[in-house]
């Protein structure tokens, strides 16, 4: 079925569409675990990706062996897997991430641009609060705002699903990239001070790596015919 | 790098269960997670210590009598949960409310807070100390920034005596902080330590250079060098430290010289014999000393050096007898 453009909130993806996402999101961030490690071990400790790897995997146990009838529910367990598996920093905060997300939110069964752009805007919003970020400090706030606010200039100028999700995964890569050019004021790199330049953050990273599996997959969905349209 | 292990991804649960093991009459692990805790916690405000694993003694080996009552550690040079922090809080408070006592780094922070966040729903208090010792890790001015390392040791020493004293909450912490703002440390890295699950070393020190201020999980630091005598490293460590806290001819301290992982005894005395000589010739008391590897980085070889300056209410609590099988103090 194709999607006429500017219909932002017509689109959307089913309940089961959902946790196929949150399972093949977590499977691209596990399949880049060398990746992280590498990029983690240059300028923090090295952890990133094996823990990133843990809380994806549990969530994915939860979300295969659950019968999770609600998208809120989907963010919940991630999160909370998260939190409860991981340790580290990245625990707290890529759980507090899906936590947050729905945090005071009304229950939904399927998830379009708009509700998606409010989860995750709330997301951020926990993220900064547990984690006392801001933009340009060289953690995955640097990818995760500016994604956030692709989402939310897609919805204003009633783009369609796909390409907001386009543009969020290309914000969140920019934003990943231009890490490479701050100085760190959290974890182990903010020992290095200057020393840090030059690399990215390793957070940023699987921000990024998740953004673009999001619009991976729903753009395959996309071209097989299964987006949802109403 | 060689290391006595089974699987990397099970050291943490497998040294755990070896504890337990081995010391099973005194301590107990609390189910479903790495927590440690006493067996028999007398009826007051608890102590818990706690962060990642790979710097054995600390922190399983600071839980005994007046010492902490319980750690919560996480995987190697990762902070624990909080599910774990919360499992052994609540394996511990018996109503007097809990102090949380550790070393100041972002991770334990993030999962200690959360811990207590939630904790509070179920009406456990809760109260936290940050050890922040380690003065190359940030300025002066910083100084709340600063990360914890060997400090840990005197400052969980004076939690556990507050209270046992059978102080409330707000007094065992209000002491605690008394301590860590007490306490100063510095260490040398000679070489770096690897990671079980990866092999991979931490940083890399060539064969002739030593790095001042080198963190316990490898953290880059301020001065390197070439390799210097014994003497030669012990006096630019303690520059650093009496650049940082004022101490006057007449003022009493506890000195604790602690090796990194694979450093000798020998090796740490021969700093403690130079660290001594200094402190004395400057008129400072010695009010006691001690000589052991407490907060290591596995297997680096190095050394710190951890300054408690005293006041008689830290010496009233100093003095309290402590033991656990890695940590004792003789009461006097």
């Amino acid at each position: 079925m194709m999607v006429s453009n500017g219909d932002s909130l017509k689109t959307y993806l089913t309940i089961d569409q959902v946790k196929e996402l949150f399972l093949y999101m977590g499977q691209k961030v596990i399949e880049s675990k060398p990746l992280l490690t590498s990029i983690d071990s240059a300028i923090g400790d090295g952890d990133h990706g094996i823990g990133m790897e843990v809380g994806f995997k549990k969530a994915a146990e939860i979300l295969q062996n659950n019968n999770l009838t609600t998208v809120n529910s989907i963010f919940l367990e991630t999160g909370k897997a998260m939190i409860s598996n991981m340790g580290g920093a990245s625990g707290i905060l890529f759980g507090t991430l899906f936590v947050a997300s729905v945090k005071d939110k009304p229950i939904i069964h399927k998830l379009n641009l708009e509700l998606l752009a409010s989860f995750i805007q709330s997301g951020l919003e926990g993220v900064k609060a547990r984690g006392k970020a801001e933009l340009g400090d060289k953690t995955m706030i640097d990818a995760l705002e500016p994604a956030v606010k692709a989402l939310h200039q897609a919805l204003e100028e009633n783009e369609d699903l796909i390409n907001a999700l386009k543009k969020a995964s290309e914000k969140a890569q920019d934003g990943m990239e231009n890490t490479k050019n701050l100085i760190a004021k959290f974890g182990r790199a903010k020992s290095l001070g200057e020393r840090a330049i030059g690399h990215q953050d390793a957070g940023a990273t699987t921000i990024s790596i998740m953004f673009e599996a999001i619009y991976t997959f729903v753009n395959e969905l996309q071209n097989k015919g299964e987006l949802q349209y109403e | 790098m060689k290391k006595v292990m089974n699987n990397p991804e099970n050291v943490v649960n497998e040294m755990v269960e070896g504890f337990i093991a081995t010391f099973g009459n005194g301590y107990k692990k609390v189910l479903n997670s790495n927590g440690v805790i006493v067996k028999n916690k007398p009826d007051r405000v608890a102590i818990i210590t706690g962060g990642g694993s790979g710097h054995e003694p600390l922190f399983i080996g600071m839980v005994g009598e007046g010492l902490a009552d319980g750690a919560a550690i996480g995987n190697v040079f990762s902070a624990p949960t909080p599910d774990t922090i919360i499992e052994v809080t609540k394996e511990l408070d018996s109503g007097h409310g809990v102090l949380y006592v550790y070393g100041n780094y972002s991770g334990d922070v993030l999962n200690f807070d959360m811990a207590a966040e939630m904790l509070d729903f179920e009406n456990i208090k809760t109260k936290t100390v940050l050890v922040n010792d380690d003065v190359a890790s940030a300025a002066k001015e910083n100084a709340k920034d600063r990360r914890g390392i060997a400090g840990d040791i005197f400052a969980i020493k004076i939690a556990g005596a507050a209270a046992n004293d059978n102080l409330s909450l707000e007094q065992v912490a209000a002491i605690t902080q008394k301590a860590v703002d007490n306490i100063r440390s510095i260490g040398v890295a000679l070489s770096p330590s690897s990671i079980p699950s990866t092999g991979k070393y931490t940083f890399e020190l060539a064969e002739d250079e030593i790095e001042f201020g080198m963190g316990i999980h490898g953290e880059p630091g301020i001065q390197k060098t070439k390799l210097l005598s014994a003497d030669e490293l012990t006096q630019i460590m303690v520059d650093y430290i009496l650049k940082d806290i004022e101490l006057e001819k007449g003022d009493e301290v506890c000195i604790l010289v602690n090796g990194l992982g694979s450093t000798t005894l020998m090796e740490l005395f021969i700093v403690s014999r130079k660290l001594t000589n200094i402190l004395e010739d400057k008129g400072i008391i010695i009010y006691d000393a001690d000589v052991n590897s407490y907060c290591t980085t596995l297997e680096m070889a190095g050394v710190s050096i951890t300054v408690m300056k005293l006041d008689e209410e830290l010496k009233k609590y100093y003095d309290k007898p402590a033991y656990s099988p890695y940590y004792f103090k003789k009461g006097r």
